[in-house]
């Protein structure tokens, strides 16, 4: 049943810009990019129970990494993308080191900071950033010769990239090393009484959830071939993070419905009011007050508990 | 010479301004262990309204509107306590969220009802003159900043340490499950410190007024440092958002100044060597 569904919604996926017009493909790739943002937060959020406000500084700064390697170091794509990866898997190295001193509220608030200094930075340094302006990309990649500027192109590269990221981490919270971590998440004495190394396990994370955030940010730049400090700051954090919660957190799912809810939502309210910003918060308080527990796991309860009533 | 003696006591009234913000946010950390993420859109709001009033009331002076607007977004504050955060009393995440939803809410709302453009707010006239002393002009409004700061941080002080209902407050902080045990009213005492928090935010975004003027995005300047501020001098230490909140106002004023390029880096230095050293920052306990 589950494979079926799996293959079923494969299918679908990877079959849509053959019927779906340009317009419903572009936020197909919109939602596939939030997907794997969202994803990689979930490693922090869901798995490891580190509540982190500062993720768009990975999914910023390697977006704004590889626009600048680009234009200003005249790299290829291939070379800029390697660049921009390799630092933003340094940055989270280094970040990781400073917030993990801390857990709870504590490593919430640092990642914070740490994240509307980097947007202080994108806004102010305008002579490396480019400051209000943003930094513009002169076209999108051709990995093997394959040309992504159509529409179609570009969402069966995003929905390859997607696949990969999404079978990765997968891989990486049902593995050995993912048991583990749940473990710390859960019970992070009895993990170190065990002889587990607690905060390497957290650290190991925060950098590869950095990774993937980073992963995020290049195909967020070559999406909209453009980046602007507004990618760096608390609202795209916290559109993660509500994207990961109100799905389920600690579920592979999860995050992907609710980033994609919360991108066609984005769509389509901006049609219609221009408030956003309010719209969001407005949608925070519902989640949080309404359905904490997220979509995923909220529908889960409601299927088991038909399934388990019937003879 | 000049530009030093100028940009100290710029820094001065800058580090005021942080303490009436980060004040608040640490006694709400200390006591409710809530990272009230409302806090630089309480700031804000306070700046906002303060603006307003002056506009629209003829007559009225700065610091009758720092203290309407102080105690309109206490009340704001006490209204969103008792409504929301109450029902997500164990949640500490949940709580984190609402408040970050509330803070966009607030900013939409001041972008919406006072448009996008700068809200500049005059001194006092008294205030507008510089005062000249040894050949060198001083904006007086900025020492009077530093007196407003100096009085808060006393009256904070007094309240405390030398009332019972300081008393309680501090209880608290140290040991919530005990104090409850005791008989202190713990859940009046929540409301009563979100309300001062908010209230000391709100008037100090007033405060702020002449010298950063109300403008949107001014929440987002403002929390940031004073999440730096209460990283650095610990959480729910009086005496740690007092010295951090002139750290950083040093640093950051004297970084503006001479590396315009880099002011938001070298925040970052303060608080990777306290987090380093010290994660509970310079004056705060550790908590089991």
């Amino acid at each position: 049943m589950r494979t079926v569904l799996l293959l079923l919604t494969a299918v679908v996926l990877a079959s849509l810009p053959l019927f779906a017009g340009t317009f419903y493909i572009n936020l197909a790739s919109q939602i596939l990019i939030a997907a794997i943002f969202a994803l990689s937060l979930n490693l922090l959020v869901g798995y490891a129970g580190l509540t982190s406000l500062g993720h768009a500084s990975f999914l910023g700064f390697a977006a704004y990494a590889s626009a600048w390697a680009s234009t200003n170091l005249g790299l290829g794509f291939a070379p800029a993308a390697l660049l921009s990866i390799t630092t933003t898997t340094l940055m989270a190295a280094c970040f990781g080191l400073i917030a993990l001193r801390a857990t709870g509220l504590g490593f919430l608030m640092i990642t914070l900071a740490l994240s509307q200094v980097l947007w202080g930075l994108a806004y102010r340094w305008a002579s490396l950033t480019n400051g209000d302006n943003g930094l513009t990309l002169a076209g999108r990649p051709a990995p093997f010769g394959i040309a992504l500027d159509g529409a179609g192109a570009y969402y069966w590269f995003t929905l390859a990239v997607f696949a990969a990221a999404f079978t990765l981490m997968a891989v990486f919270v049902s593995s050995a090393f993912g048991s583990a971590l749940k473990g710390t998440r859960d019970q992070p004495r009895r993990m170190a009484a065990l002889g587990y190394n607690v905060w390497l396990i957290r650290w190991i994370t925060f950098v590869y959830a950095g990774f993937w955030g980073g992963v995020a940010g290049l195909l967020y730049v070559y999406y909209h071939r453009y980046i602007h400090p507004t990618s760096l700051s608390i609202t795209t954090s916290a559109e993660g993070l509500l994207g990961v919660i109100a799905g389920g957190s600690g579920t592979l799912g999860g995050p992907v419905i609710g980033a994609g809810l919360l991108v066609l939502l984005k769509n389509y309210a901006s049609a219609y009011i221009e408030r956003w910003n309010m719209l969001l918060g407005f949608v925070f308080l519902f989640i949080v007050l309404v359905i904490p527990e997220g979509i995923v796991p909220g529908v889960r309860r409601l299927l088991s508990r038909k399934g388990s009533g019937k003879p | 010479m000049q530009f030093w003696i100028i940009q100290t006591l710029n820094s001065l009234a800058f580090g005021g301004l942080l303490f009436l913000l980060a004040s608040g946010f640490s006694l709400i950390f200390g006591l409710m262990r809530l990272a009230n993420l409302a806090h630089g859109a309480f700031f804000m709001l306070g700046a906002y309204l303060g603006a307003a009033a002056i506009r629209s009331i003829p007559g009225l002076d700065l610091w009758s509107a720092a203290l309407l607007a102080g105690f309109s977004v206490a009340a704001a504050g006490g209204l969103l306590e008792r409504l929301v955060l109450r029902r997500l009393g164990s949640n500490p995440l949940g709580q984190v969220l609402v408040t970050l939803g509330i803070s966009f809410i607030i900013a939409d709302a001041c972008l919406m009802l006072w448009g996008g453009d700068p809200i500049p707010m005059p001194a006092p006239d008294y205030l507008r003159r510089p005062i000249l002393f040894a050949g060198i002009a001083f904006p007086a409004y900025r020492f009077a900043v530093v007196a407003c700061a100096i009085v808060a941080a006393l009256g904070l002080y007094l309240l405390l340490e030398r009332t019972r209902i300081g008393a309680m407050i501090r209880a608290g902080v140290d040991d919530m499950d005990m104090a409850r045990a005791i008989g202190i009213p713990v859940s009046k005492l929540f409301t009563a410190v979100f309300c001062l928090g908010a209230g000391i935010a709100g008037a100090g975004g007033v405060l702020g007024g002449p010298i950063l003027s109300a403008y949107p995005g001014l929440d987002a300047d403002m929390l940031p440092l004073a999440l730096i501020v209460v990283i650095l001098g610990g959480v729910g230490s009086l005496l740690g958002a007092f010295v951090g909140s002139f750290i950083i106002g040093f640093i950051y004023t004297f970084g503006t100044a001479l590396l315009p390029d880099l002011a938001y880096v070298i925040l970052f230095l303060p608080m990777i060597v306290v987090i380093a050293f010290r994660p509970q920052g310079l004056f705060g306990r550790l908590r089991a």
